[in-house]
């Protein structure tokens, strides 16, 4: 396909279905409404199905049967209804069912705003749900970023029998950009061994399930999950490096802040000034090392985010002792301007 | 002399378990009719039942076919899910008065209303079970509750909500029946009515709803001949059994 100009929602949407997702249910909750009325269109054409939920919270659960079955399957919300969601992805996560979730994250606590804003960090790669489950955590910065990680995720999701969040924020779901969505065939998943609706095939039934009544049994299946989560910290690190080699000031900043916070060190590497950025690509498995590496060669980090200093704990947990950490974050819908990232830079150096 | 075998364990049930059902508690008997409707419908293979939360929260334990478990109150979003990316399969419901009719009401409403082609088995016993018998929101007026130990009061808590009366408001839902498992006699009206559910479901006609008056006798704190005649003289007034929407009458 070639580049065509699309809205940031809209081309979530399509890269979806251009992956083999044919069924998407949802609940209209603002900046992200395109998605389900992009999938509300298409897929009734192509065999698949659309269901307007009558909750976020059934949501989930629609998406929970629908991944049961071994099929690809998807949401999408934008903050408050993502809390909505969390009891089903704990139990998504506890009976290892693959999905894809988008959050086109919107300014909070409570109902906040419908600008866009990262206050959902915490949320997403720390918990939401109640257990010991983690999610797999996505978060482009551009919008051909989402589409290929959009893509990306329904392959994760299927590895790794667990829910994988694209995290955007609300600039990316409205905003147009031109973008290039191909059909994207993935890996193939042999879903009939722990698939619903195929004791046909297999010659026995399955059951998928959280409950283990067994202290013994619970803990086994604990230890089991957190198997596939170090495996996730293993294999499925992501993160790109933005002139980090030389920094002196060293900027750790995800999705659309760390796209503006690359103009802000352009602008001053054209002075001669040695800033660069680690940009972590996936938030759950954070890249500790890559952040612990690049800042023990760096004066100083600083740490940008829509939010009042949540990825900040990770980035602490990495760096340690090994250099000064400053924050500069923004909230309520309010973005970061190149210039004042240059400000904040400015009077580090 | 030919020997005629005149009863034996349905094929879907599993083998060599008992259940953990208390003495005379009527999930037993319903399950068991569920399994018999699904061997006489041969569909056991092709079956996908969702467990809920609550005394059945097992049930996969006893019946086999393929099994989901649900968030208390969510099954039917589930199984919209799994019907939807497998219309092949035969999904079922088997839900509680607490799930269904207080933290799952908007599911059961919406599934009801959208007119999934699924069935949901709903066993009122009037009381929460497995937490140790809490009151319902299908509790009677006057009836004891760990959280009603004076009696249901509706002044407070309003009047025991009739759940097949509130579906069939809605114009969607193919079939709503209300049965029961108290007695020899209602349990054969019972199976009947679960198996024209689960026809109803095969046959793509629409969303079919069997609500099962059950008992409680351990928290209800009477001996099981007690509460089984409890369910007939105090729940029936009360929950009338009956078909409340039937979409092949309509058509008559």
């Amino acid at each position: 396909m070639a580049r065509v100009l699309m809205k940031g929602t809209e081309a979530i949407a399509e890269a979806a279905i251009q992956a083999g997702c044919k069924y998407f249910f949802g609940y209209p909750i603002t900046p992200q409404n395109e998605i389900p009325e992009y999938m509300s269109a298409k897929l009734p054409k192509i065999g698949g199905a659309y269901v307007q939920a009558e909750s976020e919270v059934a949501a989930i659960n629609m998406v929970m049967g629908g991944g049961a079955t071994g099929t690809k399957v998807m949401t999408s919300s934008s903050s408050p209804g993502i809390s909505l969601m969390s009891e089903g992805l704990s139990y998504i996560a506890g009976c290892e069912i693959p999905a894809v979730i988008v959050n086109v994250m919107r300014a909070g606590p409570g109902l906040g705003g419908i600008l866009p804003a990262q206050g959902d960090y915490f949320q997403a790669t720390k918990g939401g749900g109640n257990g010991d489950y983690r999610l797999l955590v996505l978060a482009p910065s551009t919008l051909q970023e989402a589409v290929d990680l959009t893509q990306l995720a329904f392959d994760l999701a299927f590895k790794y029998r667990n829910p994988v969040m694209i995290l955007a924020d609300g600039f990316m779901g409205q905003m147009m950009e031109a973008v290039e969505i191909n059909e994207y065939k993935g890996q193939e998943f042999d879903v009939v061994p722990w698939a619903l609706g195929n004791m046909e095939k297999r010659g026995k039934r399955t059951i998928l399930k959280s409950l283990h009544l067994n202290p013994e049994d619970l803990e086994k299946h604990n230890f089991k999950l957190n198997e596939k989560y170090k495996r996730m910290q293993e294999e499925e690190v992501r993160y790109e490096e933005f002139h980090a080699e030389d920094a002196e000031v060293l900027i750790v900043a995800f999705g659309t802040t760390a796209r503006i916070a690359k103009s802000a060190i352009l602008n001053l590497r054209k002075e001669g000034k040695k800033v660069g950025m680690i940009r972590p690509i996936t938030l759950f498995p954070f890249p500790y090392d890559a952040v612990k590496e690049k800042s023990d060669k760096a004066k100083h980090v600083l740490v940008i985010e829509m939010n009042m200093g949540q990825m900040l704990e990770d980035v602490k947990l990495a760096v340690g002792e090994r250099a000064p950490i400053s924050f500069f974050g923004h909230a309520g819908g309010i973005a970061h301007s190149v210039q004042e990232i240059e400000d904040k830079i400015r009077e580090i150096l | 002399m030919k020997e005629t075998k005149v009863y034996e364990r349905p094929k879907s049930w599993k083998k060599d378990v008992h259940t953990h059902y208390c003495p005379g508690c009527g999930h037993g008997i319903t399950h068991r009719i569920l399994c018999e409707v699904i061997d006489e419908l041969g569909i056991q293979e092709k079956t996908i039942g969702i467990a809920p939360v609550g005394c059945a929260a097992l049930m996969y334990d006893y019946i086999d076919v393929d099994f989901c478990e649900a968030p208390h109150g969510r099954a039917p979003a589930l199984a919209t899910g799994l019907k939807r990316t497998r219309p092949d399969q035969i999904v079922f419901t088997y839900q509680g008065d607490g799930d269904l009719a207080s933290i799952g009401t908007a599911e059961i409403v919406h599934l009801a209303n959208r007119g999934e082609k699924v069935t949901t088995i709903f066993i009122n016993n009037a009381i929460y079970g497995m937490t140790g018998g809490q009151m319902a929101p299908t509790t009677l007026i006057g009836q004891r509750a760990t959280t009603c130990p004076e009696g249901r009061d509706p002044n407070l808590t309003g009047y025991p909500i009739r759940v097949c009366e509130l579906l069939a408001t809605l114009k969607t839902p193919a079939y709503i029946a209300r049965v029961s498992v108290a007695q020899p006699k209602y349990i054969i009206e019972a199976k009947k009515a679960i198996k024209k559910a689960f026809e109803y479901q095969i046959s793509g006609k629409g969303y079919s709803f069997v609500e099962v008056l059950s008992n409680c006798p351990t928290n209800w704190g009477m001996q099981p001949v007690k509460a089984f005649e409890w369910t007939v003289s105090a729940m029936m007034p009360y929950y009338p059994l009956g078909v409340f929407k039937d979409f092949d009458k309509e058509a008559e």
